[in-house]
């Protein structure tokens, strides 16, 4: 905690907001990629307290809100028609499906848990040899190697009643995928930096050069955010385009090789679904042909028709920064977290979440 | 908290001789076992004279304006660091009835016990609520005991009901309270959540987080014997934590809340393990706490008091009620930015990252 609390001086917070009001000279846009920069932004109430010149641009980076549509039905369908003990991260378990949540599946009698590390699932399918024991292997890079541990570990252990339902989202991709979108209009990013701690800095250097944009690579405490738009303007505002570490405190350039061999190990790089933005190409994760025993969408039948997304949700745009969250006619209105029409209004760390929650937008 | 612990190394409780080891659905038969188990254990352990009666309800005397209240307990596992369901019942229905401004005397108390618990630990149980009874200076006098089918219960489940008098200097009710008031918390936010999560969740932590419950009856009784009326409101922030509570009586009130982040009290390792789960501790249940909002011209008198208090002495002003923005909590977080505090729409769930 002390070493949490000194990223959230009061003190050191205002000078560097009295940097970036004497820094900025003309309008921009900043996206936070991540879902996590979007809950400290408003959690700290760090938006308003920005100058008018700065606008923060909600990114796509919440994995629980872009986990397609279909593979939720699967997963509920896994959890009450199959004999499976489906286990879950927490925030996943709200999401809607077409027809309905983990957490409705569950009061209906599946058998659905939460767990904070996949390991534990391994160890929940040994316990239970007569069930089959799938986990929602959801997340952005920074999940990935231990989904993948699991996965390994299931196959040394000769577990065989072990399963992922992998839905890996990565980040370099759906930052070119906004970037290409033409209604965009993003003048720097803030790259998540749980995942660069993984991955490392150098898949930004290619976007930052081809696309000349500003790429601070930034932690989630407040200070953090602070300085990592302090950093994106300066460069903005010297013309420059580079690639920046704000969280070298954490992050080195080359990342973690011990995690990215095991993520290698198990997964192959695919194209993927992203809920309301549709598909990116190799922004995705597939469980690898030599484990596909312990790829769930592999071993287990399961036929669930593609179902479209309610046409009033406008996620996408708001998950590609292109609108705010109460620039759509819904929010507040017929979506609220209670009833959410799409993922971003369900996730803690989904935009319209976050503004409902936190801004005032809205009355409880 | 740590004075039951010690009580209950004092007591000389040992376990009764019995021919059985678990519940079974005899023993909510009102048969002979029914007789076996309450006899054997409950009667004995939580005696009394009005109890002893053993008719149907409990004859009491009670003068004067008395408040009346019940709970029911659920709580998986029932054992968790810091305590037990049996003295979350009792605690927690005699802190309702304090935060009423009343006196707690008389509870009763009703078991739906899961076929199979073993009597061990509704022995352990039982003890408990012995021991906080004893804290808290209240008497069972009436009771029931069910038993469902296995699968059909959780271990156990526990009502408890109670009825007190109101303490003569009270004046305690959200319509006096007052654009001015401080709000003052009377301890450490969100331990009990978070003890009950460790365990749930199978985490382990450093340092083990114990739950916070406890009878709150004196502390609260001390500040009305001082302070009368100038406490205007008492409530005791449980499910939903001190962002649902809060949130209620803006509404209720229609008067506005600021409240200061960096004023909240809270354990280093109940912060450390709420970040690491992405929890909000506002929103994180507590046991033995409250809130109150007092006049301001007494609020550091008040506050003096109860850190004086064993029970009170991590109490801070959290915040004060301001007549700008009605209905709505706005919180000032640790770096100076403000948001709005709002109801869960449901269960807080631990986030992916």
């Amino acid at each position: 905690m002390k070493y949490m609390s000194e990223y959230r001086d009061p003190e050191l917070a205002k000078k560097y907001l009295e940097e970036i009001k004497n820094t900025v000279s003309r309008p921009w846009s900043i996206m936070e990629v991540c879902g996590g920069q979007t809950h400290s932004l408003v959690k700290n109430g760090i938006i308003d307290m920005l100058p008018d010149k700065v606008t923060m641009i909600h990114g796509p980076g919440c994995p629980v809100c872009v986990t397609p549509l279909n593979l939720i039905d699967k997963a509920v369908f896994l959890a009450l028609e199959k004999n499976v003990i489906l286990c879950s991260f927490g925030d996943m378990l709200r999401v809607p499906g077409s027809q309905k949540s983990l957490l409705e599946a569950k009061a209906e009698g599946a058998d659905v848990r939460v767990l904070y590390s996949p390991l534990e699932a391994v160890k929940i399918a040994q316990d239970n040899p007569d069930k089959e024991v799938v986990f929602f292997a959801v997340g952005f890079e920074t999940t990935a190697p231990a989904n993948a541990l699991s996965v390994v570990h299931a196959h040394r252990s000769g577990v065989k009643n072990y399963a992922i339902l992998a839905s890996h989202v990565l980040v370099p991709p759906a930052i070119k995928a906004v970037i290409d979108d033409e209604e965009s209009k993003i003048d720097g990013f803030l790259a998540a930096g749980h995942v660069c701690t993984i991955m490392g800095n150098t898949e930004y250097h290619p976007i930052s050069a081809t696309y000349k944009v500003p790429i601070v690579v930034t932690g989630f405490e407040p200070l953090d955010v602070l300085q990592g738009i302090l950093m994106v303007i300066r460069q903005l505002e010297q013309s420059k385009s580079e690639v920046e570490n704000q969280y070298a405190r954490i992050v080195r350039e080359e990342g973690n090789p011990e995690a990215q061999k095991v993520i290698n190990e198990v997964f192959e790089i695919r194209n993927q679904m992203w809920r309301g933005i549709g598909e990116i190409p190799d922004s995705g994760y597939a469980v690898r042909k030599k484990y596909e025993a312990y790829d769930a969408t592999k071993k287990y039948e399961v036929n669930i028709e593609e179902a479209p997304e309610n046409p009033k949700c406008i996620s996408g745009q708001i998950m590609k920064g292109i609108k705010k969250p109460f620039e759509c006619s819904q929010f507040g209105k017929t979506c609220k977290p209670t009833n959410p029409l799409g993922a971003p209004m369900v996730s803690s760390e989904g935009a319209c979440a976050a503004y409902y929650h936190f801004s005032g937008m809205v009355e409880a | 908290m740590s004075d039951n612990k010690n009580l209950r190394m004092q007591l000389q409780c040992p376990m009764p001789q019995l021919d059985f080891d678990v519940i079974t659905l005899g023993h909510g038969s009102g048969g002979v076992l029914t007789n076996k188990l309450l006899d054997s254990g409950v009667f004995d352990l939580l005696k009394n004279d009005i109890l002893e009666e053993r008719h149907d309800g409990a004859f009491l005397e009670l003068n004067g304006k008395t408040a009346f209240s019940t709970d029911s307990f659920l709580v998986s596992p029932i054992f968790f660091p810091g305590g037990n369901i049996g003295e979350l019942a009792i605690n927690g229905t005699v802190n309702d009835l304090a935060m009423c401004g009343a006196i707690p005397k008389y509870l009763s108390l009703s078991f739906i016990i899961e076929e199979g618990l073993p009597v061990k630990e509704f022995w352990e149980i039982l003890v408990s609520i012995k021991i906080a009874c004893e804290n808290a200076g209240v008497q069972v006098v009436t009771g029931d005991t069910k038993v469902v089918e296995k699968g059909k219960g959780d271990k156990i489940f526990i009502n408890t009901s109670g009825i007190g008098t109101i303490h003569p200097k009270a004046l305690i009710g959200s319509r006096n309270i007052k654009v001015g008031d401080k709000i003052i918390i009377s301890g450490n936010m969100a331990s009990h959540g978070m003890a009950i999560m460790s365990v749930r969740e199978g985490l382990e932590f450093d340092s083990e987080i114990q739950s916070d419950t406890t009878n709150l009856n004196h502390s609260v009784s001390n500040l009305i014997d001082k302070f009368g009326s100038a406490i205007h409101l008492l409530t005791d922030p449980t499910r939903g934590g001190v962002a649902t509570v809060l949130k209620e009586i803006a509404q209720s009130t229609e008067l506005g809340i600021d409240i200061f982040q960096k004023d909240f009290p809270i354990n280093d390792q109940v912060a450390s393990a709420c970040e690491l789960l992405g929890l909000d501790p506002l929103y994180v249940a507590n046991e033995g706490l409250f809130i109150a909002f007092v006049s301001a011209s007494e609020a550091n008198a008040v506050l003096k008091t109860l850190q004086e208090d064993e029970k009170g002495k991590n109490a801070k002003i959290i915040g004060s009620v301001v007549d700008a923005h009605p209905k709505q909590v706005i919180l000032e977080s640790a770096i100076g930015g403000k948001r709005v505090v709002s109801m869960l729409p449901g269960e807080q769930l631990p986030r992916i990252c």
